[in-house]
């Protein structure tokens, strides 16, 4: 039988009243057992009170404001449980973070996809989701989930939504005839020295490189011909941006007039009544995102709180408000018409009309590419 | 009577410097030694290293002209910086000092009022004055003084713009200072013995002020070489410093042990440069400067 903390203490205090202990074994005995309840009940407190927050990190601006409004306060009005939100303007830098964070202190993340993905699976980082606990899983896209489960057959992830990097212009400069007839290559149009963008990141520039030397951004032949593309936009361009933010500024400002950029922020710019065209050229780079759940992470609260996010209504209203289609697969889940005419939505759900990076030839040349990238942007 | 009095208590000074010594331990050279450690580990994958130990990393860095030719440009750039600010900033300084204004210390006052606004705002607060539609270009514009905006933004020039607005405060306060502890009757005497006052200025009080634009030159180059918000948001890309280049290293290309590499050579020459000044000044301007 099981005696319980109080019940000691009293048979403690009879047996001194009775005189079976002398006083100073008493005060030892109870001041021990006043001890040990003392310095143990702070930390079983709250290692057995139910979790009160989730930390989610992303990429901030539109996209999390409408992740905030539509799931994370609607989550926390329901179930109590508050989500804490940090931003990153590129995903190395929350990588950064978890690698010196212990277990636990970095727990969703708003990641870029696959590419990504083999990053914290290689840096240990991932956790193994309980599918059984995110029954609106059912809804989303087949063709997005199994990349991931190629690389982790237990997922770490859920994909949540995707878009295309393409190409903005403003055409009050550019018309959408000029746009559509140059596609890529508008980049390094000499006549837009100066007034050109494009996001400082290695796998973009090398993709954006790639269709501009009619190669297959999934398998380059001649990388010296990418490089030399790279530098030839790197020279005409006034400035690479590094975040949605700065895009959006630099586009809205007209301190450029074509770049490539994300389709979620360009969307968002037009609603604003910016002059600013968008074109997906024939294999714009297609990507995706996800719902990462870290090690250490509380496993079951995260679950819940994705299982919300894809709750249809949730997803749908997400979707409309980051201007980026949700991962819902359309056939099974009626999606709005304003997710219908977001750029790169796919109607079939096979997502064979977008073109996604190959995880494993891309994860090969990270490094390499990365290194090479980082010299070539700053004038090597 | 001064025979076995000790100015202090050997013992309670420990005692009393104890706290610091061990925060200095901790936050400072324990980082410092950790930094080290890590130029020696191996670079396996982005964010994945092992503690296999080799010379890679410092072989790379001593071989590639990459790297030289940055380290050369920040030095380049914080030697620009700190003699912009040498030149633009002793004038004020001397002003401060030689002015009767009742309320000088108003003037002072001034001189500190940037540093309560975020360093990083009034950084970006450049992008709204040189941009192409930024204070500068819509004046000449309007003007008729100019048809096309001029390129100003992320250039070499907006990021020496950046720090010299950033640093000139750190020039004045350490001229200042040391015009400060100049005693007057010295020029007094020069002038009374027949110097006009260029001469005065020449022969006495720029010498005696000496150790303070020496202070400020060096923390001037010293903020401005390690400087990184500066350059990644005036300076286009060409226009990276050494800072920039280890944030691209460590955060961009997750390679650690190359990013300590480079961190560790800037940490040396930096410190090179202020135990040279130490050396032939003294650090002691530059306390009195901070301290002002």
């Amino acid at each position: 039988m099981k005696v319980t903390t109080t019940k000691r203490l009293e048979r403690l205090n009879e047996r001194y009243a009775d005189g079976d202990i002398s006083r100073r074994s008493f005060l030892t005995l109870t001041a021990a057992a006043a001890a040990a309840t003392g310095l143990s009940m702070p930390w079983m407190g709250r290692a057995l009170a139910a979790v009160s927050e989730v930390r989610f990190d992303g990429w901030g601006g539109v996209v999390q404001e409408a992740i905030d409004k539509y799931a994370f306060q609607p989550y926390t009005a329901k179930s109590k449980v508050k989500v804490v939100q940090g931003t990153f303007g590129d995903e190395n830098e929350i990588i950064t973070k978890i690698k010196t964070s212990k277990p636990g202190d970095f727990q969703i993340v708003h990641s870029s996809g696959v590419n990504y993905y083999i990053k914290y699976v290689n840096g240990g980082f991932n956790s193994e989701i309980n599918e059984a606990n995110i029954p609106n899983m059912a809804n989303v896209l087949t063709a997005m989930i199994e990349p991931f489960r190629k690389i982790t057959p237990k997922l770490s992830a859920v994909p949540y939504d995707y878009g295309t990097t393409g190409i903005a212009y403003n055409n009050k400069v550019i018309s959408p005839e000029e746009a559509k007839e140059k596609g890529a290559n508008l980049l390094t149009d000499k006549k837009y020295a100066g007034k050109i963008g494009g996001y400082a990141d290695m796998t973009t520039r090398v993709w954006y490189a790639a269709l501009q030397t009619k190669q297959d951004p999934n398998n380059i032949q001649d990388m010296d011909a990418i490089w030399a593309k790279v530098r030839e936009t790197r020279d005409l361009a006034k400035k690479f941006w590094s975040s949605g933010a700065e895009l959006m500024d630099l586009l809205s400002r007209n301190e450029i007039v074509v770049t490539d950029a994300w389709s979620g922020r360009v969307a968002a710019l037009q609603q604003q009544g910016q002059p600013i065209g968008y074109l997906d050229p024939a294999g714009s780079y297609a990507w995706m995102e996800d719902m990462l759940v870290l090690k250490g992470s509380p496993m079951a609260e995260c679950e819940e709180l994705i299982n919300f996010m894809l709750d249809p209504a949730t997803s749908i209203a997400v979707a409309e408000g980051q201007n980026y289609p949700p991962s819902l697969d359309p056939t099974k889940v009626k999606l709005t018409d304003k997710i219908a005419a977001l750029p790169a939505f796919d109607p079939t759900g096979s997502m064979k009309s977008l073109t996604f990076a190959d995880p494993l030839y891309w994860a090969k040349n990270e490094d390499a590419w990365t290194k090479q990238w980082d010299r070539v942007s700053k004038g090597a | 009577m001064t025979k076995g009095w000790k100015l202090y208590d050997q013992r309670l000074a420990w005692v009393l410097v104890a706290p610091v010594l061990i925060l200095l331990t901790l936050l400072l050279l324990l980082p410092i030694a950790m930094m080290t450690v890590y130029t020696f580990f191996t670079f396996v994958t982005a964010g994945v290293e092992s503690a296999v130990l080799t010379f890679d990393n410092w072989k790379e860095f001593l071989t590639d002209s990459y790297y030289h030719g940055f380290l050369w440009k920040t030095v380049r750039v914080g030697a620009i910086t700190a003699v912009i600010c040498a030149i633009l900033g002793y004038f004020p300084a001397y002003f401060i000092w030689a002015t009767t204004f009742r309320h000088k210390w108003l003037l002072l006052l001034l001189l500190i009022v940037p540093f309560w606004i975020s360093f990083t705002i009034r950084t970006f607060s450049w992008i709204h004055i040189l941009g192409e539609q930024g204070l500068i270009n819509v004046a000449l514009i309007r003007l008729g003084v100019i048809n096309e905006p001029l390129p100003m933004l992320y250039t070499e020039g907006a990021v020496i713009m950046g720090l010299l607005h950033f640093l000139l405060p750190y020039m004045i306060l350490n001229v200042y200072v040391s015009l400060e502890s100049i005693d007057r009757t010295l020029i007094a005497a020069a002038r009374s013995m027949g110097c006009t006052s260029a001469q005065a200025f020449r022969e006495v009080t720029l010498p005696l002020s000496m150790p303070g634009l020496g202070a400020g030159l060096l923390l001037c180059f010293v903020l401005a070489a390690g400087s990184y918000v500066t350059p990644q948001l005036l300076g286009g890309s060409r226009d990276a410093l050494f800072g920039n280049l280890i944030y691209d290293t460590i955060m961009g290309q997750l390679n650690w042990p190359m990013g300590a590499t480079l961190s560790i050579v800037l940490f040396v020459l930096l410190g090179a440069a202020a135990a040279a000044y130490s050396r032939y000044m003294g650090l002691s301007q530059i306390m009195k400067g901070l301290s002002a």
